[in-house]
């Protein structure tokens, strides 16, 4: 089958996702907007307006309602979508676990913004790690291309008979959400056939066979069900996997579970999340010109992390600096605790962890030559001298 | 009953025979235990309204007396219980008495 493509169109990270889900067509879309995701609420409302969608809206009075109204409406049997960002998406946070607790394919956009306090409104990943035990699938997104990309995957992974669990598709607030950039839509047609129906298991609305959900469970059944929760994620890489080429057969678009830039043979190696992951390709080509081999290893597929498939790819390199977009304080960033584990069984490169660009703060090529500056040290002496410190900070 | 391992529950945990709570018997929790007295009864099913656990039996449309294996001994029934002239139709008693 050939590739289909539309014209290229110039939008912000957020009307992209709109788009993707005026597409997607959701049966019920429940929201309490919040910057930076706002815009796509924005959009999408005018949308409904306008006819263009069947969605029924439902504003609500908070996020924590957004997402029980999301489950209720998802539990009846609908196709359900939201979108937030940092206090909307803590303030979901018993709901989150709700969500996937009973297997609900609810798609949610998360426009990644920096945690109060202090009262910060931009981006960085936060709000995301921090909900990343909370049992949803997280992927994440480079550009609008890829956030648009990834929503209109989003359902077909959710929604899989043997995954059925909530996802989230994440992209930088402001950095992407705001700025416009260029890209390519898929046209309406495309969309519906790759997406196809939605068959919810057990429906509350099927009303000639009534059932409950929402049962209390103690010590004798609590674990197994988190268990089969359990599988559910275990099965989400093969089915990502899948989409993803039946996306990049039909599309042209190829996704993996991360992106490995100039990787293959890479001594030199930088882990990222999203936007950051552009301004380090650049740094990366142009030490590769000055012939350091570097590379990048950009994560899209965050929960479930793939950690053998990651850990294969970095077990060659000589050192590797995590750089993290978020801290868990008290403890090294999210990524690297990742990455760690992924590496833990394997004679693997030296480690060490960045904490950068938090509450939106850019990170700049030369921050970049920094950091590879001294991953190339590390590689050269095999000497980690801070394993987690901050960049990009007034010392 | 033989508790089911992980691969065996339903979806999701859904509950799907409506009303299976009715074999989860929760007299055992009971401490207090209500007793029917006919004589004082005037038949007007305030304890059959007002019992959060269905456990008040009637026939044609009259009590008829406790689901021992169901009621949690709240002590509702009696609370409500106008009685007749005064005198209760529901009275509460210690367990084991």
């Amino acid at each position: 089958m050939g590739v289909t493509t539309t014209k290229i169109v110039a939008v912000t990270g957020n009307q992209a996702v709109a788009e993707a889900l005026r597409q997607l067509n959701p049966d019920v879309m429940p929201a309490y907007p919040i910057t930076p995701s706002t815009g796509i609420m924005e959009s999408f409302t005018s949308f409904v307006s306008n006819g263009k969608v069947d969605t029924e809206m439902i504003l609500v009075e908070s996020e924590h309602s957004a997402m029980s109204a999301g489950i209720g409406a998802s539990a009846a049997g609908g196709r359900v979508a939201t979108a937030t960002s940092a206090q909307g998406l803590a303030l979901m946070w018993e709901m989150l676990h709700i969500a996937s607790g009973y297997r609900l394919p609810i798609l949610m956009a998360l426009v990644n913004r920096a945690l109060s306090a202090p009262l910060n409104i931009h981006g960085d990943h936060s709000d995301g790690m921090g909900s990343r035990d909370t049992g949803w699938i997280q992927l994440y997104s480079e550009n609008a291309q890829e956030a648009y990309d990834n929503t209109i995957m989003a359902y077909r992974i959710a929604e899989h008979k043997d995954v059925r669990l909530p996802i989230m598709v994440c992209q930088d607030g402001f950095i992407t959400s705001h700025s416009i950039e260029s890209m390519q839509y898929i046209p309406d047609g495309d969309v519906k056939k790759f997406v196809g129906e939605y068959l919810a298991i057990d429906p509350l609305l099927d009303i000639d066979n009534p059932k409950s959900i929402g049962a209390l469970v103690l010590t004798d059944y609590y674990m197994e069900h988190k268990r089969a929760q359990h599988e559910a994620m275990l099965n989400v890489k093969k089915v990502v996997q899948d989409v993803s080429a039946e996306f990049a057969k039909l599309f042209g678009r190829k996704y993996e579970l991360f992106e490995s830039y100039r990787l293959e043979d890479a001594e030199v190696v930088l882990v990222a999340l999203n936007s950051a992951a552009g301004t380090i390709k650049d740094e990366v080509d142009r030490y590769r010109e000055k012939g350091v081999k570097a590379g990048l290893l950009k994560p899209r597929m965050f929960r479930p992390f793939p950690y053998e498939e990651v850990g294969a790819a970095l077990r060659n390199a000589k050192a590797v600096c995590v750089m993290d977009r978020a801290d868990s304080f008290g403890g090294y960033g999210p990524m690297f605790m990742e990455i760690a584990s992924a590496l833990y069984p394997h004679k693997g490169p030296f480690l060490f962890n960045k904490i950068y660009g938090l509450g939106g703060r850019d990170l700049m090529p030369l921050d970049v030559d920094k950091v590879i500056d001294e991953t190339i040290e590390v590689a050269k002496t095999g000497k980690v001298k801070m394993v987690k410190e901050y960049i990009t900070v007034r010392n | 009953m033989k508790l089911k391992n992980w691969k065996e529950l339903p979806h999701a945990g859904t509950i799907l025979e409506a009303g299976n709570a009715n074999e989860y018997t929760t007299g055992s929790w009971r401490s207090l235990k209500p007793r029917w007295i006919e004589e004082n009864c005037i038949q007007c099913l305030f304890c059959w309204i007002y019992c959060p656990d269905s456990a008040v039996m009637t026939k044609d449309e009259k009590m008829t007396g406790f689901d021992y294996d169901h009621c949690k001994g709240c002590g509702v029934c009696a609370m409500e219980c106008p009685g007749k002239k005064g005198n209760k139709a529901i009275v509460m008693e210690e367990e084991g008495k």
